[in-house]
């Protein structure tokens, strides 16, 4: 359980919100510290779709010989992603951690090319939220890694 | 019948360390999270050394998602590739002659990792084991643990499955 306490401001309408958005957008990036680190910035968040993107940095290299991003960049990157999904899902939850969150990892990620993840908070109950995210250079068909995550909802009193 | 010599103590340690270190090395990734390894025999453990840099919750405060799950995959891939080269240091010869040369076989590569998040990660030092459950020809599967004050109250679990280097790269490095 190692993610972020969202905004609480619920959004009734389903409409996105600026202000909300960039509210969210500097808490899950600009104020989280490994992912300040990593040199995350948010793309674009709305109704429970997320897009974050990493930059290449040879201090991210898994394996010095061949100079490809280290997995557990891109772990950060679909974990990040993926609760910000949720934090931006039309129900409003106010708070939200990682259950688990499992990686595919299809092929190496290009050397020097930066990583976008997309993430969409598919289904969300009152205390789960279920989340699908691609992680790609260029084409989101033609994907670096896939994951799926379960994660908590943290909701106000009934 | 006469035996040879054991080598002494620290010869036998040292080229140990020097083969981790090498191994880690390789990792950049791993230095910048903060990741060293403690061996005792064959056997390894992952420290992550805790900084502020990788906190996911300031408010709780907890460790990032991200940098424990990076943290277990760091510790599962590097159980596999040590124990390839553990198993050339220990085979003599030419194997081993090539790690001592740092001709080291290619990092195993990861198929796919899943992370259980059992609690909150701490802002303190963490460590982990991994155990490999299963190492192929081709494919490995590899469980590790992570814990900060309690051996038994373990924060994040995860098991994953890794690529095994082609038989023709490992040969060239390891000459086995």
């Amino acid at each position: 359980m190692a993610e972020d306490d969202g905004p609480p401001a619920p959004d009734p309408t389903g409409e996105p919100d600026p202000d909300r958005i960039a509210e969210i957008g500097r808490r899950f990036v600009g104020a989280i510290p490994w992912s300040k680190a990593l040199g995350m910035e948010l793309l674009a968040l709305h109704r429970g779709v997320a897009e974050m993107r990493t930059p290449y940095d040879a201090r991210f290299v898994g394996d010095a010989a061949t100079g490809v991003l280290h997995g557990g960049v891109l772990t950060a990157l679909l974990d990040s992603c993926s609760g910000a999904a949720v934090m931006s899902h039309p129900s409003g939850p106010l708070g939200t951690a990682t259950i688990d969150l499992r990686i595919d990892y299809m092929r190496a990620a290009r050397p020097g090319k930066a990583v976008t993840a997309r993430a969409e908070c598919h289904r969300a109950t009152r205390s789960v939220a279920f989340v699908r995210a691609v992680a790609y250079e260029d084409d989101p068909e033609d994907p670096v890694a896939t994951s799926t995550g379960a994660f908590t909802i943290e909701r106000g009193p009934a | 019948m006469s035996r040879a010599r054991p080598e002494p103590v620290q010869v036998v340690k040292a080229r140990r360390d020097a083969a981790l270190a090498t191994l880690v090395e390789g990792l950049p990734f791993a230095r910048f999270l903060g990741v060293g390894f403690e061996r005792m025999g064959d056997e390894l453990t992952a420290q992550l050394t805790y900084d502020d840099r990788i906190i996911g919750n300031p408010m709780l405060p907890a460790i990032h998602g991200g940098a424990t799950g990076a943290f277990l995959e760091i510790a599962a891939q590097v159980e596999l590739a040590w124990a390839a080269v553990w198993e050339r240091m220990e085979a003599g010869g030419e194997a081993a002659a090539a790690i001592e040369r740092g001709e080291f076989p290619p990092m195993p590569k990861t198929i796919d990792f899943t992370v259980d998040y059992l609690r909150a990660g701490l802002p303190r030092d963490a460590y982990a084991r991994a155990t490999i459950n299963r190492a192929g020809r081709r494919y490995a599967s590899v469980r590790v643990e992570a814990w900060q004050d309690e051996r038994g109250r373990p924060f994040a679990a995860a098991t994953g499955h890794f690529l095994m280097p082609e038989a023709g790269a490992a040969r060239k490095a390891g000459g086995a």
